[in-house]
């Protein structure tokens, strides 16, 4: 059990660096309630971050069952959102505060 | 309208189940009322300074603040669930007899109410803060917001009718079997939400082990239907859980029972009986 721990610890360790030095080439904004790109293609089978940028005044809830993500960026803010690895194949995600205009997918491949 | 009373209600009805189970599980405890209001109040008053502060903990630890914060309050929670759980273990039978042979209060049950007044408002500040956000947000967007506002407030007065479906649906179990429905309840409730903070942890960047779907059940159950997110507080149900999530929340209930036989086991009395 403590071997275990450790190797968590470690594991986790490993992978927050390269996770935080990767959060800047993929970007998503929200402006007007609504996601620029809509489409986000990442790379398969790899751990993807997200910097995502809340241009509105108001708070906003990423939010994604299929990606297991629910985070809110709040009003003029921006937050780092964590996915995968992902099997190609296409992730729908929404702003849960506005999601009849707050829409998008992330395109793994 | 309806889609702002919607997304409100929604939030509301995961924290109400907690609050259900939790009245369900104190019946006949004295004082419960009180601690029940103060985990309640306290938890508003945190959603209230999550909200405020929402993007100063996102920024936090390299932008991972909220998904550690979200960790450490599941985290939090399950334990104070387990030392719930544990202390009925010891305690239930004496307060059960007691319930039936006088049917007044418990003086005794003092001690878990912190426990679950604790949980009771970590639940009221995790989705409570969402609701803030949401209805400010409505608010700040001036007067075409009147009618989403309407909607939900309103979705907080359905989500807190909810609350009290669930007590009456609970209390209805006769007393002599309530103790055990509401021990599982929590049980369940605490493995589902450890979970759910590892998951949390892994979208912080940490954990990042066996996050392989074990399987995939959202044509049958999808998460985001009503249905879905009420089994999701209740049991930890999840449409696609990861193999991390899976080895959690077995191992949260095994540690749980485990620790509700120690506490049954363990002697009550500072004289202990002979061994056979």
């Amino acid at each position: 059990m403590r071997s275990f721990l450790i190797l968590l610890g470690l594991a986790a360790l490993v992978t927050l660096a390269p996770a935080s030095a990767r959060a800047q080439d993929y970007v998503l904004t929200i402006k007007d309630h609504k996601f620029t790109p809509e489409d986000i293609k990442v790379p398969a089978n790899q751990r993807v971050a997200i910097t995502v940028i809340n241009e509105d005044a108001t708070a906003e809830e990423f939010e994604s069952k299929i990606l297991k993500v629910e985070k809110i960026i709040a009003g003029k803010s921006k937050g780092v959102v964590r996915i995968g690895p992902l099997k190609p194949g296409r992730y729908p995600f929404v702003g849960e505060f506005h999601e009849a205009t707050a829409k998008g997918v992330v395109i793994a491949e | 309208m309806l889609g702002a009373l919607i997304i409100v209600f929604r939030e509301v009805i995961e924290a109400g189940l907690i609050i259900g189970i939790v009245m369900a599980a104190t019946r006949g405890v004295f004082g419960r009322g009180r601690w029940i209001n103060i985990g309640v109040g306290c938890g508003v008053l945190g959603a209230a300074i999550v909200a405020l502060f929402a993007g100063a903990i996102s920024q936090a630890f390299e932008g991972a603040g909220q998904e550690l914060f979200n960790a450490a309050v599941l985290g939090i929670a399950v334990v104070m669930l387990m030392w719930h759980n544990a202390w009925m273990a010891r305690h239930g039978r004496e307060i059960a007899t007691e319930m039936q042979s006088i049917g007044t209060a418990v003086s005794e049950g003092a001690k878990p109410l912190t426990a679950l007044a604790i949980v009771v408002g970590l639940a009221v500040l995790r989705e409570g803060s969402e609701v803030v956000l949401f209805l400010y947000g409505i608010f700040a967007s001036g007067t075409s917001g009147s009618a989403l506002l309407i909607g939900g407030l309103l979705g907080i007065v359905a989500g807190a009718a909810f609350t009290g479906l669930t007590y009456i649906g609970l209390v209805a179990i006769p007393t002599r079997h309530i103790f055990t429905v509401t021990t599982w309840l929590i049980a369940l409730l605490a493995a589902g939400m450890a979970a759910q903070s590892v998951q949390f942890l892994n979208n912080a960047g940490f954990a990042e082990v066996l996050g392989r779907t074990v399987w995939d059940t959202s044509w049958i159950l999808s998460d985001g239907s009503i249905m879905g997110r009420l089994l999701h507080t209740l049991i930890g149900y999840t449409e696609r859980p990861t193999e991390l999530q899976l080895i959690v929340y077995i191992a949260t209930l095994f540690a749980m029972f485990l620790l509700m036989r120690l506490a049954r086991t363990s002697p009550p009395k500072p004289i202990p009986a002979v061994a056979e």
